[in-house]
Protein backbone atom coordinates (compact mmCIF):
# COMPACT_ATOMS: atom_id res chain seq x y z
CA UNK A 1 0.00 0.00 0.00
CA UNK A 2 2.62 2.65 0.78
CA UNK A 3 4.39 1.82 -2.34
CA UNK A 4 1.13 3.42 -4.27
CA UNK A 5 0.55 6.06 -2.05
CA UNK A 6 4.26 6.99 -2.59
CA UNK A 7 3.31 6.95 -6.34
CA UNK A 8 0.65 8.95 -5.95
CA UNK A 9 2.57 11.55 -4.33
CA UNK A 10 4.31 11.26 -6.60
CA UNK A 11 2.11 11.84 -9.65
CA UNK A 12 1.00 14.95 -8.09
CA UNK A 13 4.66 16.13 -7.59
CA UNK A 14 6.00 15.80 -10.79
CA UNK A 15 2.85 17.37 -12.29
CA UNK A 16 3.48 20.17 -9.76
CA UNK A 17 6.78 20.84 -10.47
CA UNK A 18 6.23 20.38 -14.31
CA UNK A 19 3.65 23.11 -13.48
CA UNK A 20 5.28 25.34 -11.56
CA UNK A 21 8.35 25.81 -14.23
CA UNK A 22 10.84 24.49 -11.58
CA UNK A 23 11.36 22.00 -13.91
CA UNK A 24 12.44 24.60 -16.86
CA UNK A 25 15.79 25.57 -16.05
CA UNK A 26 15.16 28.89 -18.64
CA UNK A 27 12.73 29.75 -15.41
CA UNK A 28 15.24 28.89 -12.73
CA UNK A 29 17.95 30.73 -13.83
CA UNK A 30 16.21 33.78 -14.67
CA UNK A 31 14.32 33.59 -11.12
CA UNK A 32 17.97 34.12 -9.99
CA UNK A 33 19.16 36.56 -12.87
CA UNK A 34 17.55 39.82 -10.55
CA UNK A 35 19.50 41.83 -12.93
CA UNK A 36 18.82 40.39 -15.99
CA UNK A 37 15.91 38.56 -17.05
CA UNK A 38 14.15 38.60 -14.09
CA UNK A 39 11.21 36.06 -13.35
CA UNK A 40 9.74 35.90 -10.24
CA UNK A 41 7.43 33.09 -10.74
CA UNK A 42 9.91 30.66 -8.27
CA UNK A 43 8.86 32.42 -5.60
CA UNK A 44 5.27 32.15 -6.49
CA UNK A 45 6.52 28.01 -6.63
CA UNK A 46 8.00 27.99 -3.28
CA UNK A 47 5.86 30.38 -1.11
CA UNK A 48 2.85 28.72 -2.24
CA UNK A 49 4.58 25.02 -1.64
CA UNK A 50 6.01 26.05 1.81
CA UNK A 51 2.70 27.37 2.93
CA UNK A 52 0.84 24.43 1.84
CA UNK A 53 3.00 22.32 3.09
CA UNK A 54 3.29 23.94 7.18
CA UNK A 55 -0.51 23.68 6.76
CA UNK A 56 -0.87 20.29 6.05
CA UNK A 57 2.02 18.85 8.15
CA UNK A 58 0.72 20.94 11.15
CA UNK A 59 -2.97 19.23 10.49
CA UNK A 60 -1.27 16.06 10.09
CA UNK A 61 1.11 15.82 13.11
CA UNK A 62 -1.73 17.23 15.76
CA UNK A 63 -4.68 14.66 14.12
CA UNK A 64 -2.09 11.85 13.79
CA UNK A 65 0.38 10.02 15.95
CA UNK A 66 1.37 7.79 13.51
CA UNK A 67 1.09 8.08 9.64
CA UNK A 68 -1.18 5.80 8.11
CA UNK A 69 0.20 3.29 6.43
CA UNK A 70 3.61 3.26 8.47
CA UNK A 71 4.12 2.46 12.66
CA UNK A 72 5.78 6.07 12.78
CA UNK A 73 6.94 9.35 11.46
CA UNK A 74 10.60 9.47 9.81
CA UNK A 75 11.66 12.66 10.67
CA UNK A 76 15.07 13.78 10.36
CA UNK A 77 16.69 13.70 14.27
CA UNK A 78 19.73 16.24 13.46
CA UNK A 79 19.76 19.39 14.37
CA UNK A 80 22.87 21.35 14.64
CA UNK A 81 24.60 23.30 11.77
CA UNK A 82 27.46 21.73 10.78
CA UNK A 83 30.05 22.28 7.74
CA UNK A 84 28.58 19.56 5.60
CA UNK A 85 25.43 20.89 5.34
CA UNK A 86 26.68 24.34 4.84
CA UNK A 87 29.34 23.15 1.96
CA UNK A 88 27.03 21.38 0.59
CA UNK A 89 23.83 23.89 0.86
CA UNK A 90 26.59 26.16 -1.28
CA UNK A 91 28.10 23.39 -3.99
CA UNK A 92 24.83 22.38 -4.35
CA UNK A 93 23.90 26.55 -5.04
CA UNK A 94 26.98 27.09 -7.44
CA UNK A 95 25.24 23.32 -9.32
CA UNK A 96 22.09 25.05 -9.39
CA UNK A 97 23.25 28.00 -10.65
CA UNK A 98 25.22 26.70 -13.19
CA UNK A 99 22.53 24.12 -14.69
CA UNK A 100 19.29 25.56 -13.87
CA UNK A 101 18.20 22.10 -12.85
CA UNK A 102 17.65 21.01 -8.70
CA UNK A 103 17.26 17.25 -8.13
CA UNK A 104 13.35 17.22 -7.91
CA UNK A 105 12.83 19.86 -11.09
CA UNK A 106 15.52 17.46 -13.06
CA UNK A 107 13.53 14.24 -12.30
CA UNK A 108 10.18 15.11 -13.23
CA UNK A 109 11.81 16.69 -16.70
CA UNK A 110 13.45 13.36 -17.57
CA UNK A 111 10.04 12.32 -19.71
CA UNK A 112 9.86 15.68 -21.73
CA UNK A 113 13.27 17.37 -21.18
CA UNK A 114 14.94 15.57 -23.44
CA UNK A 115 18.62 14.66 -23.90
CA UNK A 116 19.43 17.54 -21.27
CA UNK A 117 18.07 16.52 -18.47
CA UNK A 118 19.11 12.98 -18.64
CA UNK A 119 22.62 14.48 -19.43
CA UNK A 120 22.03 16.31 -15.84
CA UNK A 121 20.19 13.55 -14.07
CA UNK A 122 22.81 11.33 -15.43
CA UNK A 123 25.72 12.98 -14.00
CA UNK A 124 23.54 14.21 -11.01
CA UNK A 125 23.24 10.13 -10.00
CA UNK A 126 27.19 10.02 -10.31
CA UNK A 127 27.53 13.43 -8.08
CA UNK A 128 25.61 11.35 -5.42
CA UNK A 129 27.80 8.52 -5.65
CA UNK A 130 31.32 10.16 -5.68
CA UNK A 131 29.56 12.42 -2.67
CA UNK A 132 28.88 9.34 -0.63
CA UNK A 133 32.95 8.34 -1.06
CA UNK A 134 34.35 11.48 -0.55
CA UNK A 135 31.49 11.72 2.69
CA UNK A 136 31.75 8.63 4.19
CA UNK A 137 34.71 6.71 2.04
CA UNK A 138 32.23 4.44 1.29
CA UNK A 139 30.33 4.33 -2.20
CA UNK A 140 27.46 2.27 -0.72
CA UNK A 141 27.23 4.78 2.43
CA UNK A 142 23.53 5.03 3.22
CA UNK A 143 22.39 8.69 4.61
CA UNK A 144 19.39 7.36 5.92
CA UNK A 145 20.47 4.82 7.72
CA UNK A 146 23.40 6.93 9.41
CA UNK A 147 20.67 10.23 10.07
CA UNK A 148 18.71 6.97 12.12
CA UNK A 149 21.50 6.76 14.28
CA UNK A 150 22.48 9.78 15.11
CA UNK B 1 16.03 34.03 -22.49
CA UNK B 2 13.21 36.11 -21.51
CA UNK B 3 10.39 33.90 -19.51
CA UNK B 4 7.03 35.13 -19.25
CA UNK B 5 5.93 35.69 -15.11
CA UNK B 6 3.19 32.51 -14.52
CA UNK B 7 1.80 33.68 -11.10
CA UNK B 8 -1.11 31.21 -11.70
CA UNK B 9 0.71 28.42 -12.88
CA UNK B 10 3.03 28.55 -10.39
CA UNK B 11 0.91 29.12 -7.32
CA UNK B 12 -1.10 26.13 -9.00
CA UNK B 13 2.08 24.15 -9.44
CA UNK B 14 3.04 25.06 -5.84
CA UNK B 15 0.06 24.21 -3.81
CA UNK B 16 0.44 20.51 -5.74
CA UNK B 17 4.15 20.41 -4.58
CA UNK B 18 2.70 20.82 -1.12
CA UNK B 19 -0.26 18.36 -1.16
CA UNK B 20 2.21 15.58 -2.45
CA UNK B 21 4.49 16.45 0.40
CA UNK B 22 1.39 16.71 2.85
CA UNK B 23 0.22 13.12 1.64
CA UNK B 24 3.67 11.43 1.60
CA UNK B 25 4.01 12.55 5.74
CA UNK B 26 0.12 11.46 5.95
CA UNK B 27 -0.16 8.15 5.04
CA UNK B 28 3.83 7.51 5.11
CA UNK B 29 5.43 9.30 7.25
CA UNK B 30 8.00 10.25 5.04
CA UNK B 31 9.79 13.15 3.82
CA UNK B 32 9.07 14.64 0.04
CA UNK B 33 12.96 15.34 -0.62
CA UNK B 34 14.18 14.30 -4.13
CA UNK B 35 17.78 13.74 -2.54
CA UNK B 36 16.66 11.13 0.12
CA UNK B 37 14.53 9.71 -2.34
CA UNK B 38 16.92 9.25 -4.96
CA UNK B 39 19.98 8.39 -2.69
CA UNK B 40 17.77 6.10 -1.50
CA UNK B 41 16.83 3.77 -5.03
CA UNK B 42 20.73 3.87 -5.49
CA UNK B 43 22.44 0.67 -4.59
CA UNK B 44 22.52 -0.52 -1.62
CA UNK B 45 19.09 -1.64 -2.43
CA UNK B 46 16.99 -1.80 1.20
CA UNK B 47 13.71 -2.53 2.13
CA UNK B 48 12.26 0.61 1.96
CA UNK B 49 13.46 0.82 -2.09
CA UNK B 50 9.89 0.25 -3.65
CA UNK B 51 8.46 3.17 -2.58
CA UNK B 52 11.10 5.86 -3.15
CA UNK B 53 10.91 3.85 -6.78
CA UNK B 54 7.09 4.24 -6.83
CA UNK B 55 7.47 8.09 -6.29
CA UNK B 56 10.11 8.87 -8.84
CA UNK B 57 8.16 6.84 -11.44
CA UNK B 58 5.18 9.31 -10.76
CA UNK B 59 6.86 11.98 -10.36
CA UNK B 60 8.60 11.31 -14.16
CA UNK B 61 5.26 9.86 -15.35
CA UNK B 62 2.78 12.88 -14.37
CA UNK B 63 4.07 15.52 -16.77
CA UNK B 64 3.98 12.98 -19.70
CA UNK B 65 0.27 12.21 -18.86
CA UNK B 66 -0.61 16.21 -19.14
CA UNK B 67 1.30 16.73 -22.40
CA UNK B 68 -0.64 13.31 -23.80
CA UNK B 69 -3.64 14.75 -22.81
CA UNK B 70 -3.37 17.31 -25.06
CA UNK B 71 -1.42 20.25 -22.61
CA UNK B 72 2.08 21.89 -23.18
CA UNK B 73 4.73 22.55 -20.47
CA UNK B 74 6.92 25.29 -20.84
CA UNK B 75 10.37 24.47 -21.06
CA UNK B 76 13.90 25.70 -22.55
CA UNK B 77 17.78 25.15 -21.65
CA UNK B 78 19.88 28.13 -22.15
CA UNK B 79 23.22 26.55 -20.90
CA UNK B 80 25.00 23.96 -22.75
CA UNK B 81 25.61 20.21 -22.40
CA UNK B 82 28.74 20.56 -20.54
CA UNK B 83 27.68 23.08 -18.27
CA UNK B 84 24.38 20.45 -17.62
CA UNK B 85 27.04 17.73 -16.78
CA UNK B 86 29.53 20.01 -14.45
CA UNK B 87 26.30 21.32 -12.70
CA UNK B 88 24.72 17.43 -12.28
CA UNK B 89 27.91 16.58 -10.51
CA UNK B 90 28.44 19.49 -8.25
CA UNK B 91 24.76 19.17 -7.61
CA UNK B 92 25.01 15.03 -6.60
CA UNK B 93 27.94 15.71 -4.19
CA UNK B 94 26.94 19.14 -2.81
CA UNK B 95 23.30 17.50 -2.01
CA UNK B 96 24.81 14.31 -0.43
CA UNK B 97 27.13 16.81 1.78
CA UNK B 98 24.06 19.07 2.79
CA UNK B 99 21.47 16.05 3.00
CA UNK B 100 18.95 17.60 0.77
CA UNK B 101 17.94 20.04 -1.61
CA UNK B 102 15.20 22.36 -3.06
CA UNK B 103 11.96 19.54 -1.82
CA UNK B 104 13.63 18.24 1.69
CA UNK B 105 15.08 21.40 2.89
CA UNK B 106 13.21 24.57 1.34
CA UNK B 107 9.53 22.99 1.24
CA UNK B 108 9.34 19.82 3.68
CA UNK B 109 12.45 21.12 6.19
CA UNK B 110 11.06 24.53 5.93
CA UNK B 111 7.45 23.83 7.07
CA UNK B 112 8.67 21.84 9.70
CA UNK B 113 10.71 24.77 11.01
CA UNK B 114 14.18 23.06 10.92
CA UNK B 115 16.41 24.95 11.95
CA UNK B 116 19.10 23.24 9.37
CA UNK B 117 16.59 23.06 6.49
CA UNK B 118 16.07 26.88 6.95
CA UNK B 119 20.14 27.32 6.90
CA UNK B 120 20.21 25.39 3.82
CA UNK B 121 17.86 26.68 1.89
CA UNK B 122 19.17 30.46 3.07
CA UNK B 123 22.74 29.13 2.32
CA UNK B 124 21.96 27.44 -1.68
CA UNK B 125 19.35 30.30 -2.56
CA UNK B 126 22.12 32.70 -1.89
CA UNK B 127 25.36 30.61 -3.43
CA UNK B 128 22.59 30.38 -6.59
CA UNK B 129 21.98 33.56 -7.19
CA UNK B 130 25.85 34.46 -6.92
CA UNK B 131 26.18 31.73 -9.10
CA UNK B 132 23.93 32.89 -11.68
CA UNK B 133 25.31 36.51 -11.37
CA UNK B 134 28.96 35.89 -12.32
CA UNK B 135 27.93 33.81 -14.78
CA UNK B 136 25.68 36.02 -16.91
CA UNK B 137 27.15 39.56 -15.62
CA UNK B 138 30.36 38.96 -14.52
CA UNK B 139 31.85 36.34 -17.23
CA UNK B 140 28.85 37.73 -19.45
CA UNK B 141 27.52 34.46 -20.62
CA UNK B 142 23.56 34.45 -21.44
Amino acid sequence: MKELTALLAGLIFGLGIALSGMANPAKVINFFDVFGTFDPSLLVVMGSALVTTFIGYRIVFKSQSKPVFEPSFSLPTKSTIDASLIGGSIAFGIGWGISGFCPGGAIPALGFGGVGSFAFVGAMLVGLIIGRELKHGNVFANPKLESKKS
Amino acid sequence: MQTEFTPLLSLTGGILIGVSAVILMWLNGRIAGMTGILAGILPPFESDWAWRAAFTAGAIASPLIWIALGNRIEFAIPVSTIELVIGGLIVGVGVTYGGGCTSGHGVCGMARLSKRSIAATITFMIATFITVFIIRHVLGQS
